[in-house]
């Protein structure tokens, strides 16, 4: 039989999405608080704003000029890269780089993968791509570990598990784990964690990260962390893969300290994190330890589509700390599954119309209130509003409409009921004639407005026109002036 | 044409602007970490204590005792050392008490006794390269005599650090060591015991690495501890 893989895209169904979540008082209890406090952190992490404002400029600078270079710096990564031992391979597409690190663990006929956090590994779906061929894909983050065992995805990219209260993840580890009593006290909720996860850093036969920053001055992979897992992944087996977006890479080994300053204090108000792992290459002769074979897959998926367009480019200058998920009043209040995609919030909404098409998300530029606020704590200063504008723009461009930089799924938001209420519009408004009858009627038939105004009404009460016209009442306030 | 041909074709045909690398110098010479030895000490302790990290005062001299003394208290059931100066030092002190840890050297490549590292060792103890005080950091060079794992897997780590290597900020560290002229396989920059907040925003030490990072710090003459734990300090 001939099967084709099915492809589903959640992001499609945003608004039944958001409309569940919303319904969701224990998600919208998690998630007020979890922002609540985020916030805090992050605001008390910047006590002077002088130094914010100064660090914010740098670092939008870092990234531009990084970015303004992007072939020529990727090319740089590769050849220190290759000098230091590292193989780097190049993909274009989720299922090329799938396809790359499959081959690399069958080369060892490899069965387990110990993972440290990648949101590039989730944007593939490596997980089940592995898991089709036999090869287990184990999430080592605790959030990730947490969100796994669940059969779920994360809902934020910093804090993967936010969602769940203590008690959901007690009685998922006492269902899922062997002789686990049930318990809400964290420190033992993470000891059980801890020891499950030590034996399989001790038994994988591969590990997998992403990257923070790969610099091409030196060819290091950054990694920042917490929890030491990434240190794990990246040391204990023998073979270690590290895959990242081709965005990631910056120009000198300075260019990362003050990128790693706005992340960790953006990201979660930490001064800095427990860790930051930079690695050069695989164990060198001498060497007791580490992986002898390193490897970096490098992804476009979309982002060549954004780079293209000098205006969307600033979307890859993103460092993905998540504060404009933090933020912002729409995801706050129904997380990130509601987004269907890999990258939820502000962010995603800007980037994921370059990986997925604007045909699969359409609703998510209007995913906002344009209030500003994602763009405002931007420590790279993307402005998330304007992108979110000309994305919304581009969504109801005619699909035929020839342009320099068209955006895969261009139109895709353009329905033609809109379309013809706009022309209507511009009919009325370009002749006066047509605009006072069109007043008159609309004032005199009042009574007959539909109480159902498309979207406007689910929230709102229905619009009715004023018994006059705005001309008629100036009119008239204008004769009684002249009688008095 | 391959993906790496078709990816850079893609982003050459973008359009071009020049632009400047900016002078990330001026901005740490703009806010600087204040240069005084026994500000930027206390400044180093506060914040590694504020991760749970322990810091034992000592000096150039008298550590291996500290060291000794700290076992004698805490008890470890073993201790992972390298065959370097410092670790024969710590083994001779130990070797003097009542109760020695089982000790062990990293002698040969952890492929051999991965397990008995994971399940056996309580403890080890390595150098550090250079501390950072602004946000209470340790910088690891791992090298063929420490590796990388010493610092990562057993449950205790125990750090051996001259304070007079401590540096105001992480710029000025990589600046003035001049990194980028030479990154070992793998740089560690360590802020207290491995740390987690993953279920509910509540945290935890311990989460993958180590639970526990004690610090012996060697103070210079002229800088006692009783002038870091000063009032107000």
């Amino acid at each position: 039989m001939n099967s084709q893989p099915v492809t589903l895209y959640p992001s499609r169904q945003f608004k039944d999405n958001a409309r569940a979540a919303l319904a969701d008082t224990e998600l919208r209890g998690s998630l007020r608080s979890a922002m609540d406090f985020l916030m805090a952190k992050r605001s008390s992490a910047f006590p002077d704003t002088d130094e914010l404002d100064a660090l914010r400029t740098l670092g939008e600078a870092i990234r531009q000029r990084c970015l303004s270079r992007l072939p020529e710096l990727l090319e740089q990564l590769e050849e220190r890269l290759t000098a230091n031992g590292v193989t780097v391979h190049w993909a274009e597409t989720p299922a090329q780089a799938n396809a790359i690190i499959h081959g690399l663990v069958a080369a060892r006929n490899g069965t387990l993968m110990v993972k440290g956090k990648s949101m590039v590994s989730e944007e593939i779906e490596l997980n089940h791509h592995l898991e089709a061929h036999g090869i287990q894909a184990l999430e080592s983050d605790m959030g990730e570990y947490i969100v796994q065992m669940a059969g779920e995805k994360p809902t934020h990219i910093i804090m993967p598990a936010i969602h769940k209260t203590k008690a959901q993840i007690a009685r998922l580890f006492h269902e899922k784990l062997p002789d686990t009593p049930y318990t809400e006290d964290v420190d033992a909720l993470i000891r059980i964690g801890r020891n499950a996860l030590r034996e399989a850093y001790l038994q994988a036969d591969v590990g997998l990260s992403g990257v923070n920053f790969a610099v091409a001055e030196t060819g290091t992979l950054c990694l920042v962390e917490n929890e030491g897992n990434g240190r794990m992944c990246t040391t204990v087996p023998d073979l270690h893969i590290a895959i990242t977006g081709i965005e990631k890479v910056v120009e000198k080994l300075e260019d990362v300290v003050p990128l790693y300053s706005l992340l960790t204090r953006s990201a979660i108000g930490q001064p800095i994190t427990t860790y930051f792992n930079m690695i050069s290459g695989p164990r060198r002769p001498g060497e007791k330890d580490g992986p002898r074979e390193v490897h970096l897959v490098l992804l476009d998926n979309g982002r060549s589509q954004a780079y293209a367009d000098q205006q969307l480019r600033k979307t890859l200058q993103c460092i993905r700390c998540g504060a404009c998920m933090n933020h912002c009043p729409v995801y706050s209040r129904i997380g990130g599954h509601a987004y269907g995609t890999t990258y939820p919030g502000p962010i995603g909404e800007i980037i994921s119309p370059h990986l997925l098409g604007l045909e699969n998300t359409r609703d998510l530029p209007t995913a906002s209130s344009l209030c500003g606020a994602c763009g405002e704590v931007c420590p790279v200063r993307i402005p998330i509003p304007e992108m979110l504008m000309r994305l919304r723009e581009e969504s109801q461009r005619p699909a035929g409409e020839a342009v320099d930089h068209p955006l895969r799924g261009q139109g895709a938001a353009a329905s033609t009921t809109e379309a013809l209420a706009w022309r209507a519009w511009r009919r009325v408004y370009a002749s006066p004639g047509t605009y006072r009858l069109f007043g008159w009627s609309a004032t005199r038939l009042r009574a007959l407005t539909p109480p159902t105004q498309a979207g406007w009404t689910q929230n709102h009460v229905p619009m009715t026109p004023a018994p006059k016209t705005l001309h008629e009442l100036v009119r008239e306030r204008e004769a009684r002036r002249k009688e008095s | 044409m391959s993906a790496r041909e078709s990816i850079l074709a893609k982003l050459r045909a973008a359009p071009k602007t020049a632009l400047a690398h900016p002078d990330i110098a001026a901005h740490y010479q703009r806010f600087p970490f204040p240069d005084d030895p026994v500000g930027k000490l206390r400044h180093w302790a506060r914040m590694m204590r504020s991760v749970k990290t322990e810091i034992l005062w000592t000096d150039a001299t008298h550590w291996p005792e500290a060291l000794a003394e700290w076992a004698d208290h805490r008890r470890p059931a073993s201790l992972l050392l390298s065959d370097t100066p410092h670790g024969h030092q710590a083994a001779a002190a130990l070797a003097t008490r009542p109760t020695v840890p089982a000790l062990r050297y990293f002698d040969s490549e952890l492929d051999g006794w991965k397990e008995q590292l994971f399940h056996d060792v309580e403890a080890a103890f390595t150098r550090v390269r250079c501390g950072i005080a602004a946000t209470g950091t340790l910088v690891l060079w791992p090298d063929a005599q420490e590796p990388r794992t010493m610092s990562l897997v057993p449950p205790i780590h125990i750090a051996l650090f001259d304070t007079t290597t401590l540096h105001g900020d992480f710029h000025s560290a990589m600046h003035q060591e001049n990194w980028a002229a030479g990154m070992p396989t793998n740089a560690v920059l360590v802020s207290g015991p491995s740390k987690t907040a993953d279920i509910q925003l509540t945290l935890a030490y311990g989460a993958h690495g180590p639970r526990d990072l004690v610090v012996l710090a060697m103070l210079p003459d002229g800088i006692s501890p009783a002038m870091l734990e000063e009032e107000g300090a």
